[in-house]
């Protein structure tokens, strides 16, 4: 069978299993729209949560970072598993007893205020929304990639089968696809990483073959890869900082709190049926991610060898002189794959000293020794450019895997964005629906009326999702910065001051979010722009750059939230105590008995 | 009265054990992976530089094990307290 007849074979047997499930899950009450009828196991939940979570851009971009930044790139894998050690002990189980539907309900109900609430609508619909662009673009390329389709038949393709499971199965459909959507982008990523541990160092555990010595030679990968890319010009891959320590510790850490505070994200454990289950099911989804998170820095490394290995093989195998003029292949004998993805531009080269090989090296190097070194070469710049994303899709081509494989790796890109993306059209529905509709507009609506405005506000996301990943705005590649920074600034200090300060009041915990919040956003945009506006950075007025300590902004959202810590400490101090029955009901979410099934009704 | 007495002592027992819970996630993350990776570098885990180790690997599995441990410390005090489900 051929390729191409392989992967429509693969993704849409996948595809059948997800409407499947669909048809076999859905929602006929709020309890189930919302929150999947509260009685999912901690396992599955675990699993659930691993797929929503792990995006399109863990799945197919993350590895490729770490490859190109080396050491600095296990900030992503640091932040984005830390962050669930927070989630397990400073909110799940205390958000799970609390049983509510939703994150602006809790704080709404906690700050006895529906502008604190609405406050949280709006920071969970904008950094939801500047989410789900990236997802709905992964998507499309997923599958113009793969199918041979145009970009927008794709996203209408994905939009179709997210409508069949998102609106008719509410929470409970998504959980349930998401399970299997796990099942197949695990299988999808860790596979060709197997095939590949094994061919360059014997061992077939990615995890472990990254510490082990390349394949009869006995000089560790890791050693090996060091040495090669120092004579390249780049810096060493196992020391290599992401800016400057403080950046890199600043970064993990707003990564970390951002990942804690992101509604979708805490919304998934409101499906589990107590606050033991709560803990345990953070702990599960823990392990699913970790099985591809530690599996994505032997993919980046393995990957950075297999690349200069292609193009320089006598370097990586036999210690030749990287320098020589014939180390490096020539173009008319590159390997297949590299032709295969020249035609998708991802992979681009030029021959910019004419001499018919491939030169690939950092030409920024500062080091005088290796500029003279690359200049008595006869280099003239660097000919070879890598997106980032083929270090995962072309992966299984590198390592001359199977066409069923490459297939697979198809369907779990696909799996991956679409269960994100589920994810966050929920978080977006029954924030509209539950606190926006119920909560301010209609109290009295019927459950069943909620349950419909439910799916109609579900259908409108989709839609709107589905407009923007169209026609993605021009700032859609800085956005995911945003949506952490608003996680991490605004969302989560407010969330955990409601758990662990009974005397925390509605003035302080709204002064510190829009306070978290708004200092974020200035730093963001000074750097990309008002509102993303090209041409409306304002970098002088903070001072150049990256002014604050060297920190970049996606690094940024950590101090917000410390800024909402304080804020929210000095005003809470100035303003009066919160009622008795709000310290009341402080008191007894920190204990786990009397735990029930989550459900809608808004306590004042 | 009793109950309150008991209430306070639980969630000291809580936040105690939260305290031990963020130490670790702190120094295997922050610690080991970040700001004493290059002092650690200088011993080896198998061909792994033990500071990258932390970094790309080990501060997962502390992770995931810090859950599960808090997890079943959590439940020995709910039932202690006599405050679990």
């Amino acid at each position: 069978m051929d390729l191409q007849t392989t992967i429509y074979l693969v993704v849409g047997l996948t595809f059948a299993l997800y409407i499947g499930i669909a048809i076999w899950a859905r929602a006929g009450s709020t309890s189930e729209y919302y929150a999947a009828g509260g009685g999912v196991p901690p396992v599955l939940n675990g699993m659930a949560t691993a797929a929503d979570w792990m995006s399109a851009a863990s799945f197919i971009s993350m590895a490729g970072l770490i490859s190109n930044m080396g050491y600095g790139g296990g900030l992503f894998l640091m932040g984005w598993t830390g962050g669930y050690v927070l989630l397990a002990c400073l909110l799940a189980p205390y958000l799970r007893k609390f049983g509510k539907f939703t994150v602006p309900q809790f704080i709404g109900d906690r700050y006895y205020s529906k502008s604190a609430s609405t406050v949280a609508v709006l920071c969970l619909l904008v950094a939801s929304l500047t989410y789900i662009i990236g997802q709905m673009t992964g998507v499309g390329v997923a599958f113009s990639r793969f199918l041979g389709v145009s970009k927008e038949v794709g996203i209408y393709v994905g939009m179709a089968i997210v409508f069949t499971y998102a609106v008719f199965g509410g929470m409970k459909g998504i959980t349930y696809t998401q399970v299997a959507q796990y099942v197949v982008l695990i299988f999808a990523y860790v596979i060709p990483a197997v095939f590949i541990s094994l061919a360059l160092t014997g061992n077939p555990i990615p995890q472990l073959g990254l510490g082990s010595s390349l394949s009869g030679q006995d000089m560790s990968l890791l050693a090996k890869l060091d040495s090669v890319v120092t004579d390249l010009g780049f810096g060493k891959y196992t020391t290599t900082t992401a800016g400057s320590t403080l950046n890199m510790f600043v970064y993990t850490f707003s990564l970390m709190i951002g990942t804690a505070g992101l509604p979708h994200v805490i919304m998934r454990f409101f499906t589990v049926p107590n606050v033991h289950a709560a803990r345990l099911s953070a702990g599960w989804a823990l392990v699913f991610i970790a099985i591809l998170y530690t599996t994505a820095p032997a993919v980046a490394a393995m990957a950075k060898t297999n690349l200069i290995r292609t193009i320089t093989p006598g370097v990586v195998m036999q210690n030749a002189d990287p320098y020589a003029a014939d180390s490096q292949i020539q173009y008319e004998q590159r390997p297949d794959w590299m032709k295969r993805w020249e035609v998708t531009g991802l992979l681009k080269f030029e021959d910019k000293n004419g001499d018919g090989r491939i030169q690939y090296y950092n030409d920024k190097s500062k080091s005088d020794e290796f500029k003279a070194k690359a200049e008595a070469a006869g280099w003239k710049g660097n000919e070879l450019s890598v997106n980032a994303d083929i270090i995962v899709l072309a992966n299984p081509e590198i390592a001359l895997l199977p066409n069923w494989v490459i297939a697979l790796v198809a369907a779990g890109g696909l799996a991956a964005a679409l269960s994100t993306a589920a994810g966050l059209l929920m978080a977006i529905s029954s924030a509209i629906s539950h606190d926006l509709v119920k909560g301010i507009f209609a109290p009295d609506i019927s459950e069943k009326g909620e349950l419909m405005a439910g799916k109609i506000a579900m259908a409108c996301s989709i839609v709107v999702a589905g407009y923007l990943g169209l026609n993605p705005p021009g700032f859609a590649a800085g956005t995911v910065a945003l949506a952490f920074g608003i996680a991490a600034s605004s969302l989560f200090p407010a969330i955990m001051m409601g758990i662990f300060s009974k005397k925390m009041n509605k003035e302080g915990a709204m002064a510190g979010m829009l306070a978290g919040l708004f200092i974020t956003l200035f730093y963001v945009f000074a750097h990309k722009g008002l509102f993303f506006i090209k041409g409306t950075e304002y970098l002088d007025v903070i001072g150049g750059a990256n002014s604050f300590f060297g920190i970049t902004p996606e690094a940024f959202g950590g101090i917000g939230a410390l800024i909402n810590f304080a804020v929210a400490f000095v005003v809470d101090k100035m303003t009066k105590e919160p009622p008795e029955h709000i310290q009341h009901m402080v008191e007894n979410v920190r204990i786990p008995r009397g735990s029930k099934v989550v459900d809608g009704s808004h306590a004042h | 009265m009793q109950y309150k007495h008991d209430a306070q002592g639980y969630w000291q027992a809580t936040l105690g054990l939260i305290t031990k819970v963020l130490v670790i996630w702190f120094v295997v993350s922050f610690g080991a992976g970040i700001l004493f990776a290059d002092l650690l570098n200088g011993i080896h885990l198998g061909g792994y530089p033990l500071g990258f180790w932390f970094a790309q690997q080990g501060s997962m599995y502390v992770f995931v094990a810090l859950i599960f441990w808090y997890a079943k410390k959590m439940t020995d005090i709910d039932k202690e307290f006599d405050v679990h489900e």
